[in-house]
């Protein structure tokens, strides 16, 4: 080893002509070379390859970055579409809740006894059960008079048990009969009810085939089973929606004594009601409903499907580039092995240039989906914004990506032969 | 021991009945500080010789030990290791565009990790110095004439202190005045030095470089000429003759 390392020597020196003793010639403990060193020059020689065409260079980055907008568009609305699934049941301020074993979803309750709700006072902790019920029925557009699928969602509203922005204000409106809040959240389509209600105060419209008073405003927002969401008394509900047994309930929201533990009081729930209903912290009833909608449907395919197709391309673009640039530098990349530079160096280069497009093409691709995420949060309501999650874990497959396509450009470094270089 | 001892050197491209010999049962010694060309028709086989010798191509028969390395079954890793003490020359100078002529040269260094940066500039900068680019050192090959570029591949092929330099046809692309003045200077820094050059050329103009001048044919060496007394004390070479 040290032979060849030796430069300062006379080429005839025995060191160099190999007559030096064997012991000599072995590899000799010489200082490692740093793994700096190691990583950093190959990683200089990447960068001023890829400095020296800018078009290419651009191209790349482009690449990188439409891949990046791409992933980050997918994965964004794939939560954004769960967020908003459970957005009905993210938005009830409870503890505990009670629900039949069989539902599966909010929007398609199974009843449960309201008694459950009794039953749960019996724990010292529990300062509230309250029932909640659950219901669709029609809106008619006070605007056009067109008629739309709202979710009814019906409980004490003056016990403070739940709670939805807005509702404290007009909770006394709404134990008057037939008086119901709308959600101004809802998609537009149900008319401009906001507006109207500014302009007149309560107005009467028709919810299924009665007419009912709205009485004010309270804010949810849409989710995947509603466009739309109407607050009502549990007594009112009952009035508007005939066919049910009173005994009956869809939901029962505990609220708990300050400073609780809300694990224990959940298992003591567990212990003292029957098992006709289960007992869920407020994050497992969110999680509950997420999980229906992330299996029972093809959402969480679709949009993992579309994010592997947005690294696919990427992969072609950056493995085209880093292709390319192997490509046309083959004579120097085989002078470069003539002159004792390794395969394995030289796939350094090409995987440092890889990871370099990877880094430069991701930030700007980062800064453009946020601001995308802002763009299309306007125009859909779906709550779209970056996070730091998203966006580490986008840059891991980004990274990815740019590994995958320099380890598949790396094989045209073979042809880059020395011996045919005379 | 010679810095080029090669004895029943037999090479053949292509498998069975595409079989075609290029070397045949060539013996062939390059002595210290010698300097050597290689001429003969095209087909003749110099240029495979002449990457056997680098180590660029892997050895089939017969025995090739260069600057003490016996190149008949060495490894891919033993070969790449011994590139890096020869001196490499091309044709066409193959110099990295994106670098200029400075770091081209420093690239030679790099695979010596013991170096520091400023020591691989430094001397990358003496080095085209001393091929008569001074000034020049910080332009990229493409603002450099043909014959500048070739005296930054002589500098990035010497700047390592090879202990031998290979050169394949290094003024083949270039105009008589700049070949004959490359073909000096690599000469003088060589002689100099006391490396030892085995060129490949065809070009005439060039051959009062050569201590002995060598010609192939067919796969042999048909002549070996001492152009003139050796230098330094070493022994007159002598091209074996083919065996048969």
């Amino acid at each position: 080893m040290n032979v060849m390392t030796k430069t300062a020597l006379l080429p005839w020196a025995p060191e160099k002509t190999g007559e030096a003793p064997q012991a000599d010639a072995a590899p000799a403990p010489v200082a490692r070379p740093g793994l700096v060193a190691l990583l950093w020059l190959p990683t200089r020689l990447a960068w001023r390859q890829l400095r020296a065409e800018r078009a290419r260079l651009f191209s790349a980055i482009a690449g990188v970055m439409f891949a990046a907008v791409l992933v980050f568009m997918q994965l964004g609305f794939r939560s954004a579409l769960f967020d908003s699934a459970t957005r009905l049941l993210s938005n009830m301020q409870a503890e505990i809740f009670l629900m039949n074993p069989l539902t599966t979803a909010s929007f398609r309750p199974e009843p449960l006894p309201r008694v459950r709700a009794h039953q749960a006072l019996a724990l010292p902790e529990v300062a509230q059960a309250v029932p909640v019920y659950l219901a669709q029925s029609t809106w008619r557009n006070p605007d056009d008079g067109s008629r739309r699928a709202i979710q009814m969602i019906g409980f004490d509203v003056e016990a403070g048990a739940m709670h939805f922005e807005g509702l404290d204000a007009i909770a006394p409106a709404l134990r008057r009969v037939d008086a119901v809040g709308f959600d101004v959240r809802s998609r537009p389509e149900f008319g401009d009810v906001a507006r109207l209600y500014a302009e007149r105060g309560p107005f009467e419209v028709q919810v299924g085939n009665r007419m009912v008073q709205m009485a004010g405003v309270v804010s949810i927002g849409p989710s995947f089973g509603a466009d739309g969401n109407l607050v009502m008394n549990e007594v009112n509900f009952r009035r508007m929606v005939r066919e049910r047994q009173a005994s009956n309930t869809d939901l029962v929201a505990i609220r708990l004594r300050p400073g609780t533990d809300i694990a224990s009081a959940q298992q003591r729930l567990r212990e003292i009601l029957p098992q006709d209903v289960v007992v869920l912290t407020h994050a497992e009833l969110v999680a509950h409903e997420r999980m229906y909608w992330e299996t029972a449907t093809p959402i969480g395919f679709i949009f993992a499907f579309g994010s592997v197709m947005g690294l696919i391309v990427g992969m072609v673009i950056v493995y085209q580039i880093l292709f390319s640039d192997i490509a046309n530098h083959l004579r120097e990349y085989a002078t470069l092995k003539a002159i004792g530079y390794s395969n394995f160096y030289l796939a350094r280069v090409v995987m440092a240039a890889a990871l370099i497009l990877a880094v430069i093409g991701f930030l700007p691709g980062a800064a453009l989906s946020t601001w995308l995420y802002g763009v299309v949060a306007d125009a859909t309501f779906l709550p779209l914004a970056m996070t730091v999650e998203r966006a580490t874990m986008v840059f891991g497959l980004i990274f990815g990506m740019c590994a995958a396509a320099g380890l598949l450009a790396m094989r045209k470094l073979r042809d880059a032969s020395p011996a045919d270089m005379f | 021991m010679d810095p080029i001892h090669i004895e029943g050197l037999t090479f053949a491209y292509g498998e069975g009945e595409l079989r075609r010999p290029v070397l045949r049962d060539v013996s062939l010694t390059v002595h210290a500080g010698e300097v050597v060309l290689l001429t003969g028709p095209s087909g003749s086989g110099k240029t495979t010789l002449l990457t056997l010798i680098g180590a660029l191509r892997g050895m089939q028969d017969g025995s090739c030990r260069v600057l003490g390395r016996e190149l008949l079954g060495a490894s891919e890793r033993d070969r790449v290791v011994l590139r890096r003490s020869i001196g490499f020359i091309f044709q066409n100078h193959n110099l990295l565009g994106f670098l200029t002529a400075r770091q081209n040269v420093a690239m030679s260094l790099e695979m010596d990790l013991a170096t520091t940066e400023s020591e691989r500039l430094d001397r990358a900068g003496a080095m085209l110095a001393s091929v008569g680019l001074a000034g020049h050192e910080d332009k990229p090959p493409s603002k450099l004439s043909g014959g500048q570029r070739q005296r930054v591949a002589i500098a990035r092929a010497l700047v390592g202190g090879p202990g031998l330099v290979l050169a394949d046809e290094p003024t083949a692309a270039l105009d008589k005045v700049s070949g004959g003045e490359v073909a000096h200077l690599l000469r003088d820094i060589a002689k100099s030095r006391g490396t030892p050059i085995l060129m490949v050329t065809h070009d005439p103009r060039i051959l009062d470089i050569a201590d002995r001048v060598i010609t192939m044919e067919d796969g042999r060496i048909v002549a070996g000429e001492m152009a003139h007394a050796g230098v330094g004390g070493v022994s007159p070479l002598q091209a074996t003759p083919p065996k048969a």
